[in-house]
Formats: C-alpha cells, structure tokens, sequence
C-alpha cells in the first residue's frame, strides 16, 4: 500500500530543476499589466487630499484607481467587512492601501507608487496593549472569559501562590514567495484569478462580490504556494480583487506582487500577546489553580483574530490536568498590521503561557521542571500505557472547556523522549558545566505538545473531492486543499493509490480549482490530510467499488472478492493490470469518475459557554533542547534537540519527519530571532530579512534528532493517521525554557525573559539577576 | 549596450538599455527562465542565486537580484535551468535533494542547488556555512544539509565545466573597454582617467549595496562606472613586512587569504553577509561607501592599516581610521577611490566579536576589534575599534589608555569596560537598544580578558571564545 510509504514529495523533481510554477512564473497574455499599492507611511489619521499628479505622470503608467473610482468599496476581510480594498478617508496603519498604480511593468508600478502627496490630518495611533486597554479598542465587545472550577476558592486556598507578567512577540510568515495573484479576464464578465492562497474559495467570494458576480462567474485556482504558513489564508485577498477589479475595468490580464518591503508592511502576521498569570500550587508543584490573562494585539482590523485568541484560550491548558481555571482575553484593536493567521493559530500563544507557569511553579518548589510537569499531566488514556503520577483528587480528565481528554499519552511518551535524549544525566552535566564556566551557561528543558485538531467554526470541518479514473488507468484528482509545501497532495495520492491499490505514479493531482471542488474550507489548522483524504478516500471508494461490482458481475463473483492492490486488480483467477481493469470497466460504461465528500464527526462547540468539544482529538508531541548562552553579551545557541512527535500512523514519515524538523526550527525562530520592531508612531522598522531574521541552516541544532511515535489514532481519520501540520511548532517552546533554565543557574529567583529571547533580552535578564 | 556571456553552456548575449537592469529581472522577464526566484530582492534570502565563473575558472554563487548584467561580461553563468545534464540526469546535489526530503514548498530550492552545486563543484564540505546565505522557512534546513553531504562524494558532472574565455568573436567588440557610457574600464590607470573626468559618476564595485540603492531605492544613479573589470585592482600581495590588499578584491578571497595571520578577522568575515554577499563584495567598497556598520574596518583599524587612495595619477596613503570623518562623510576628494588597503605583518593579536540577532548573515549590532599585543607581561599599545557604537567605525581612545601599559588583569579589563562609556555614545534601532550596544560591547572586552587567562580545559582544549564554539 502506498500509505505509509516516505515517498519524494510529489513536485520534488520539478522543485530542484526550477521548472515549478507558482503564480509569479505562470506566463501571462501579451499586454498583462502589472498593479502596486501606494501605501500610507501614517499609521492613524485622516486622509484629507492625495496628490496623484506625478503618480499619473509616471512612465508606463496606464491608470491608478482610488477610492473615488468605486461607488461600493470591496472588502477585503474574511470575517468582518471591516476592510476596504482602499483607504476610505480614515487611515488605520502605516501600510495600508491609499490606491493602485496599474502600469507596463511591474518596475514602473512600484517606482510610481512612491510619488504620492498625501495629505493627512494626523491622530495618535493606538499601538500598544495599554493604548487600546485605556481607549477600550477592542473586537468581540468585551473581554472573553471562559472557566472551570472555582478558581477564586482554589487561589485562595492554595498553600502557594505566585504572579507573573510576561510578552510574547508576533512572528512576520516569510513564506519565501510573497503574495501574489494574476486576474484573467474572460468572456460575459468571468474572470480567472490565479493567487498564491490556502483559501480558493475565499478569493472567488471575495472577487466576485467586488465585481458583483455570482461566484459561478469567478474561478480560483492555486497550484502551489511557496510556502502559506497561514500568511495565505486571508492576506491574499487584496492583491486579488485589485488584478481583477483592474482587469474587469481594462479588459487585461493585470497581476500584482508585493515587494518583500511592502509584503511585511501590508500584511498581517502572528499576534503578539502579553500574559498574565495567578497560580495556586501545593508544595510538589501540582497546579490546583490558575487564572490567565491573554491580552491580544490584533491590529487594526478583526481579520480572523477571534477564532486565533479563542485557540490560545483553548490551549491554555496544554497537557495539564488543572483542576481549577479561568481565562480572560481582550482582542485589542491597534494601529498595525492587521494579525492573521499563523502555523498554530494563537495555539503557541496559549501552550507557552501555561508551560510558563510550569518552569515558574518548578522553581518555586525547587523540583526539576520535567517532574513538575509530569506530576501535572492528565491521565493517559486506557491500555497498557502507564498512568499519570498525579493524585487522583485533582484530577478529572476534562479540560476546561469541558473536552474529555480521551486519547492522552504524554505520560508514556515524555518517558520514552527522556530516556531516548538521556535527560537526566543531562542535566547532571549541565550543572557540572555550571559550575565551572564563569561565561558560558547551558540550560536544558524538556517541554509537551498537546494540539487540539478540528477547526473550532465547527461548519469549516468539511472537504470535497472529484476523482476521474481514465480508460488507459492514470488517475486524475483535484480536491479542496491546497498545496504549500507540507506534501498535501503527496499524501492524498497516496491515499487514492492505496484506495486503487495501485502505483502512486498513475495518480496526477492538478491545481486546487473552485471549478472541481467547490465551498471548500482553507487549508489550515492542520486539517487538509484529515479532510481531503477522506473526502478522496470516498470519491476513490465510489469508483473502485462501481469496477468491483462490474468486474465481480463479468466473473460471476462476490464483490468482495474483488482484491486491488500491486497495481492489479484480481477477481475469481482472473488477473488484471489496472489498466486493463479500468479499460474494461469503460467499454463497458461504468462511471469512472465521482466526488468525495467528508464532513468531521463527533464535534460540537457553544462558543458563548465556552464548553463542548471542539477537537476531534489531539495531537501530542515532547521536545528536550539543550542551549549555551554567552552571560557577558547574551549571544545563545541551540546544542541539541531531540523530538518524539505522534503523527498517528503516519501517512508519510518522511512529509511528517520534515514538518516536524521545519516547524521545530520556525517556533524557535519565533522564540529567539525573530523580533518585530514598530517604531513610536507605529511604522515597522523590520521589513525585510536584512532586518528581521528568521533561522538559517547554523541555527538548526547542530544535534537533532527527530522521530515519530508509533500511536495510531483512536479516532476514525483518514488511516488513522494524525495532522502533522502545526503541532510541531510548539516544540520551540522548549528552546525558550531552555534558555530560561541556562539564566536560572545564575542566581536566585525565576529569570523574567520575554519571547522572541534575542541576545539583548538574554543579557538584560542575566544583569537583572547578578 | 551589449553583454557577451555564458547561459547554461551557450553563449548569449543581454542587451540592456539601462545598465542598472539586474540579472534576475532580465533572467525572469526576457528570457522567461522563472526557476530563479525572487525572494527578497536585496540579496538576503538566496532564492535568486546563479553560478558564476569568472576566467579563473571557479564557481561562485551570486544573488542575481542585486547583479547588474554589466558586471557579467566575459563570463559564464549556470542557472538552476542548466544544473541538469543534457539527457536530463539530475546533478547529484538534485538528486540528493530529491532523495533527502530537502525540497518542501520548493521556492528556496533553485537557490539552494545552485549554491549548493557551486560549492560541490569547488569541493566546499562546510556546507552551513555554504547555504548560511540561503533561507528556507519550511525544512528546518536538516533534510538539506543531509543533502549537501551525501552528495559531496559524488563526481562534479562533466557539464559544469565551463568553456571559458568566451570566444573571441563574441567577447571582442563589446568586450573591450568602454569609451561610452557606461565605463567598463579594464585597469586602475583607465578608472583613473575615467574618475577624474567624472568624478560624480557612481562606481559600482560587487553591488552588495548599490544594488540596493537601485531595487529598493530607485534611486538613479547617473554616470556608472562598472569596476569589476580592473584585474589590477584585484589580488593580495603578501612581502615580508605588509599585506596589501586591491580594492577589488572580493571579501570571500580577503577571508581565505587572511586567515593564516589574524584567524579571528577570517572568523569575522566567515560571518560577513553570506557566501553569496562575499563573492560579490568587495574589500574597496566595504571601506569607501563608509558605512558605521561595515565589519572589515573595524579589524582592519585595529590592525592599523593604511589606506591607499588614488586620484588621477596623485596617490596618497592614510590611517584608515582617519578616512572616516562622520557618518555618511569620509576623506575622499573628487574623482578620488580606494586603490587598495594594507597592513603590517605583526603577531597575531587581534579579537573580534561580531554580535548581530542571527549569527549568519545579519548586520552588526556591535561589531568589536582589540589588538592587544602582550609584551612582558604588559599590553603594549592597544588598538580597539568597534562598528556598530558611532556614525562611523572608531577607535575605543580612552579604553585604550586604560588597558595601554597595564599587566593582564580583570581589575584592568573591567576599567577599560567603564571606559568604552567614554568612547562611545551609541543609538538604539531595530537591531539592539543603545543601552545593549553599551553593555554587549563591554562584555567582548570582558570575554577577551577570560580568554587571555582561561585555563584549558580539563580535555585540553581551548576554552570557547564564543557560544559557536561551544559543542552539544
């Protein structure tokens, strides 16, 4: 069978020869313009005149659209219809858009966008958590609060207790290839938008209710994405209703890129957060309460920074079994870069804010963090696995928004990560080590991973398919997810392949197209496997047992003997190529084709109550870092890391080692590196990587060793198979506690480090503690 | 104008109006070659990168975002296209690529090939620092370096030698030096002529920054002299009591060669840009566009070198720290350039510490340099500079005094920290606060003094002198 199998990614050949196309590469018809924004460098205000004179005048400039020239102004927003395509008169942030340049070139666009004169009457932009808190900027009316338990009573009677505050940074995406779409403009008003999107269908809802069309009349499609992690969900949006509001008005093929500069100026990335924490513990360290405060910045529009403030509320818990809890979120309306989706989905926000809690309750007792851990750990679920070592009366195997936790297995798992990285003896060394390096310090910790999977707008949990079996054998599909380099469509061939028992090579799948599958949801929240492999498994299913009935029928057999698989299909002695078996099959007119369609079972979610269970189940993971931190200048390293990752079983373990490996590196990245920078009237200072700088190969740990945990999963997915996409990332959180314990050894007291921990950070709390 | 070149093996030729076009932008709009992506355009992601090989004969891997086609004249350049054998073979590093899961959403991958190839071709086996100039956001770079090393036994394939020089039916003509704009001059003595008559022409060295000047600016940059043609300007030349190194000589060449005298400076550079950014760069151009934030002058003036500029026939030497008067400001008369820069052979005593948010490919946040010859006991005449602490790259004057005469000690070490608040008065910008600049800079002298009286180890080795020293 062909799942299970570490096949190449499918595009593999295609991406080391350069001939992979993504959208910027897909030759355009003679007389494609090209489009720019001309952006506001004022992050609040009123936009009283703009000056487009030299703009107009500009070499190769065929026309510039403003607001004047829309009677309706599209919206570009995925949630809220709180984002004109163009500035409106109120000014929002630095980087919105005030117009379009459409010209000759993509050059001549760019160079004219910059020879605006606006005129704005300034404002004071509200950019941090205490602006907006004082002006009560916030989304979803209020502060959300969700609890379990009486946490007052808990607090209050907990034999310890302790506070803390700390700040977590946002993440800019850097998907190498930026946003981009190309609008083609067909006959009666169609058009074709080709966008680098996770979200097809948003981009044809989207474009035809700016061009004020039936979607029927607007095809999206996307082959691959040079990387989406969740900075393609929404945010491609506006490039794709300028080309095709540009192309409606010219008749022309008009594409847009953004520039790198204006890509992390215009575009949203991950919600920074400050959390506050109240825990009540006794004198082990278990958690008997804990009351969380997540204050959210989610720019200046709603974008889809609700469901992401709700995930980190939902993982707020992450593997803890706490008896009591409460968590309060304000989503606070800023002057910036609207926060979008990003690999995690507030998820890491939420995870890192309890295990927080973790390492401080740990210090506080005295105990190794691990142990701390482990004594808090929910039960492991049924079977022979060994249970948890926490005291049956604080537990109750329910999180706290009243989810049952069914399939834990950390505390088998966490046992097996420590013993394969050695861990104790480790931390031995690490303080051998201490003690006799005056500069340099090593820190280790040893972190959880319990991932809700499903999205939480319980109608999203839906997939489609279509599947044509062709008479010479090969097999065509298309299905609702979309491709950015995670292997989706690898994995879903391989799922079809195994379906047909036959060579994953006969299975072609083609651009995600809203013309094949139609109301898709986006490839996001580590769904696309879970949903379109089920959705392909059925449509697959559909066709294989019309053969089997047909070829059953022509033997005089019983369907179920009808075995496919070698890429043969064999009935009754009988023994068939497949492509002989599908040539059969249509001389004698059985359908070769179908749709798929699966909707996720078993969930149900009252977002107002903040109870019911959201999540199909979890995915859970646990990685140890070891890091060397320089005391005299803050400089740090990651030594080692070693990873055990539950994928179920996995579809591909290789796809599923590399997004283990990549999204170990990137949450890192986000941890350490990673700074984003505004300035005091709320500019973005890091626009480019010469500025902000996410991992590159040295940052990888020298040591790293990554492996999948045999757990099949306990509910009905796709093989049983687990989603892979996002959980990893988290496995960064045990390089910022790491470095976290390497500043704990310089002193007394818990070290206050907030994230991303850059060289500045790391020396500034090292001086606090010395 | 007409560029005569090599194209993945065929000869070619870029026309080009505008002599500022790029190699990327010609590559992906003219010749409709798209595997070469754009990233960033800056020259910091890689996803651009091209092999070039010049007449010696080595392949090097440039970022073609910030490559003017002038500057590839008489050359011949591979591209991700032409990796792959005629038959369609995949090169091993492509193959290996394929095999290792080292390809995920794809788009960094023509550019890691291609740097990766140029460093298979050359025999480089230290592959992160080969690829620190490429970004992946996908992989997490391990599949990748499995890559590079499981293809570096594998033979170069016969096609990636390149017929070089150009024939002479292509490269004459064009090829020859320039009497039109824009100069192409092919020795110093005709860059000095050319200068003199147009003194406010650009000069356009490696383009590491004035490439940037055209993607990300647009600024016009009017007259342009294109230098990389003035051979005599290239080269280090090592006698018994100087090193000299030409203006031209491009930074990765300046590391190799000065590593056997000052292994800390080749550490520094190891760590300049990228693979990439040093093939392009040039010593001259580090020095003369006068950046406070350049991570050879700092180095180079606590090393005391001397500077040699040229104007017309008229040449003059100085202390290269007197070169920069103020930020954005050095002594550089019209028409005048850097002709090249030296040192004097001395023991090696110098240290520095580059201390930036990434330690690959990023800019200094602070950028230190001590020399601190130890005679009898006594640090005699020290020399520090930093980068990164004032407008311009300056010596530490009163740390100096503090540490000049003095035997080795922490009491010594930790008054010449408290001094450097006297030398300098740092900003605060994206990169780090001015109270780190501060703090961090007193911390590498710090880090000096434990290395100087650190005992080894109880292995015997060294002590580390960083944290990229220090093994898991």
């Amino acid at each position: 069978m062909s799942v299970a199998r570490p096949l190449p990614h499918e595009s593999a050949r295609l991406h080391v020869t350069g001939a992979a196309r993504y959208t910027d590469d897909i030759p355009a018809p003679a007389g494609c313009l090209h489009l720019a924004f001309g952006l506001s460098d004022i992050a609040s205000g009123r936009l009283e005149a703009l000056d487009l004179s030299a703009v107009r005048a500009a070499p190769g400039v065929v026309a510039v659209l403003t607001a004047d020239d829309f009677p309706t102004m599209p919206d570009c927003s995925p949630s809220n219809h709180d984002e004109p395509l163009l500035c409106t008169g109120d000014i929002h942030y630095a980087g919105q858009a005030l117009y379009i340049v459409v010209a000759e070139s993509h050059l001549q666009a760019r160079r004219a966008a910059r020879l605006h004169v606006a005129t704005v009457t300034e404002t004071p932009p509200l950019l941090t958590v205490e602006d907006a808190m004082a002006a009560e900027a916030w989304f979803d009316g209020g502060p959300r609060v969700w609890s379990d338990g009486d946490v007052d009573a808990a607090l209050d009677g907990a034999p310890n207790r302790l506070e803390g505050l700390f700040e977590i940074g946002g993440q800019e995406h850097f998907y190498l290839e930026g946003q981009a779409a190309l609008a083609l403009p067909g006959e009666g008003g169609e058009m074709h938008v080709l966008t680098s999107t996770q979200h097809p269908t948003e981009i044809q809802h989207k474009v035809a209710d700016a061009l004020g069309l039936p979607m029927h009349a607007v095809r999206s499609e996307v082959r691959r994405m040079g990387g989406g992690f969740g900075g393609k969900e929404s945010q491609g949006n506006a490039l794709a209703i300028a080309s095709a509001c540009a192309a409606a008005r010219t008749g022309r093929a008009c594409r847009m890129r953004y520039d790198r500069d204006d890509d992390f100026l215009v575009t949203g990335k991950r919600h920074d957060f400050r959390i506050g924490y109240d825990v009540g513990f006794d004198d082990d360290g278990r958690l008997l309460g804990v009351r969380f405060r997540h204050w959210v910045r989610c720019g200046w529009s709603q974008d889809l920074s609700l469901p992401v403030a709700d995930r980190a509320m939902l993982h707020a818990d992450n593997a803890y079994d706490i008896p009591a809890m409460e968590v309060t979120s304000w989503r606070l309306r800023t002057n910036t870069q609207s926060a979008t989706a990003f690999r995690g989905f507030g998820g890491p926000q939420g995870m890192i804010g309890i295990e927080r809690v973790l390492d401080h309750v740990a210090h506080a007792v005295g105990r190794d963090p691990l142990e701390v851990r482990q004594l808090n750990f929910y039960d492991d679920a049924g079977g022979d696995g060994p249970v948890a070592r926490g005291a049956a009366e604080t537990r109750n195997g329910r999180t706290h928004y009243g989810q049952e936790v069914s399939d834990f297995c950390l505390n088998a798992m966490v046992d097996d990560l420590a013993q394969r990285c050695d861990y104790v003896a480790r931390r031995a060394r690490v303080a051998e080590w201490n003690a006799a390096n005056p500069v340099f310090k090593r820190g280790i910790a040893l972190t959880p991973v319990k991932f809700g999977i499903s999205f939480t707008l319980t109608h999203l949990n839906q997939a489609g398919a279509l599947v044509h079996v062709y008479a010479d054998g090969s097999i065509h599909l298309n299905h609702g997810g979309t491709e950015m380099g995670q292997g989706l469509h690898s994995k879903v061939a391989q799922v079809a392949a195994s379906r047909f028992g036959c060579d994953p090579a006969r299975v072609r799948i083609t651009a995600t197209d809203t013309g094949k599958v139609p109301n898709t949801s986006a490839t996001a929240a580590s769904s696309g496997a879970d949903l379109n492999g089920m959705a392909v498994q059925a449509a697959c299913d559909t066709i294989r047992d019309r053969i089997a009935a047909f070829l059953a029928a022509e033997h005089q057999a019983d369907v179920s003997q009808v075995v496919f698989a070698d890429d043969r299909v064999q009935v009754a002695g009988a023994d068939y190529p497949f492509e002989e078996a599908a040539q059969r099959a249509y001389m004698a007119r059985v359908s070769l084709s179908s749709t798929g369609f699966y909707a996720t079972p078993d969930i149900s979610w009252d977002r107002e109550a903040g109870r019911g269970r959201p999540f199909y189940y979890f995915a859970y993971g646990a990685s140890c870092s070891e890091v060397v931190i320089d005391t005299l200048t803050g400089e740090n390293r990651i030594l080692r890391t070693d990873i055990l990752h539950d994928a179920g079983a996995s579809l591909n373990p290789a796809l599923d080692i590399g997004q283990v490996e990549g999204g170990f590196v990137q949450g890192a990245g986000w941890l350490t590196t990673e700074e984003l920078v505004w300035d005091a009237v709320g500019r973005l200072r890091t626009h480019a990587p010469a500025t902000y700088k996410i991992p590159c190969a040295s940052d990888a740990p020298e040591v790293f060793n990554v492996h999948l945990y045999d757990n099949a999963n306990r509910e009905e997915t796709v093989y049983r198979s687990k989603a892979v996409g996002e959980p990893p990332f988290m496995h960064g959180i045990s390089v910022f506690l790491a470095l976290s314990d390497a500043l704990s050894s310089l002193g007394d007291g818990y070290p206050m480090l907030d994230a991303p921990a850059t060289a500045e950070r790391v020396l500034m709390a090292a001086r606090a503690r010395r | 104008m007409e560029i005569p070149f090599r194209l993945n093996g065929q000869d070619a030729t870029a026309h080009c109006d505008d002599p500022t076009t790029t190699f990327l932008d010609w590559l992906r709009e003219t010749r409709r070659l798209t595997g070469t992506k754009e990233g960033c355009n800056e020259g910091d992601c890689g996803a651009c990168s091209v092999i070039v090989t010049g007449p010696d004969g080595v392949p090097r891997a440039l970022n073609a975002c910030i490559l003017f086609l002038p500057q590839l004249t008489g050359k011949a350049v591979r591209t991700v296209e032409g990796l792959a054998a005629p038959d369609g073979t995949l090169h091993p590093v492509q193959q290996a690529m394929v095999e290792e899961h080292g390809s995920q959403c794809g788009f960094c991958t023509p550019g890691f090939v291609t740097t990766m190839a140029a460093a298979h071709a050359r025999g480089d086996t230290d592959h992160a620092d080969q690829i620190a100039g490429n970004l992946c956001r996908c992989t997490g770079y391990a599949p990748i370096l499995r890559a590079a090393r499981a293809a570096q036994a594998v033979p170069v394939p016969a096609h990636m030698v390149e017929a070089l020089p150009l024939a002479e039916n292509t490269s004459a003509g064009a090829a020859g030096p320039r009497a039109e704009p824009p100069f192409a001059p092919t020795t110093g003595d005709a860059l000095a002529a050319l200068y003199i008559e147009n003194p406010n022409a650009t000069l356009v060295a490696g383009a590491t920054d004035v490439g940037l000047w055209v993607t990300k600016q647009f600024r016009d940059l009017g007259q342009v002299i294109f230098l990389n043609r003035c051979d005599d300007l290239r080269g280090i030349a090592v006698s018994g009591d100087s090193i000299r190194i030409g203006a031209m000589t491009d930074m990765e060449t300046v590391r190799h060669a000065i590593a056997p005298y000052h292994p800390s400076f080749a550490e520094l550079l190891r760590r300049y840009g990228s693979v990439q950014v040093r093939n392009a760069a040039t010593i001259g151009g580090n020095i003369a566009n006068g950046s406070p934030i350049g991570d050879s002058p700092p180095a180079l003036i606590a090393l005391g070198a001397t500077l040699h500029l040229r104007q017309g026939d008229a040449r003059r030497d100085l202390p290269l720290e007197d070169f920069f008067i103020a930020y954005g400001q050095q002594d550089r008369r019209p028409g005048e350039f850097v002709e090249a820069v030296s040192i004097l052979r001395q023991s090696d005593s110098l240290y520095c510490h580059k201390i930036s948010k990434r330690f690959d490919q990023d800019i200094s946040a602070v950028c230190a340099a001590y020399n601190l010859p130890v005679t009898d006991g006594r640090i005699s005449a020290p020399r520090i500079a930093f980068g990164g602490m004032a407008g311009t790259p300056k010596r530490a004057s009163h740390a100096e005094a503090v540490l000049n005469g003095q035997a080795v000690s922490e009491t010594v070490f930790a008054n010449a920290a408290e001094a450097l608040k006297e030398d300098f008065e740092p900003l605060s910008d994206m990169r780090a606060s001015a109270g780190y600049r501060l703090e961090a800079a007193r911390g590498t002298l710090m880090g000096v003094y434990h290395q100087l009286t650190a005992g080894h180890l109880g292995d015997g080795t060294a002590p580390p002198a960083s944290v990229l020293e220090v093994r898991a």
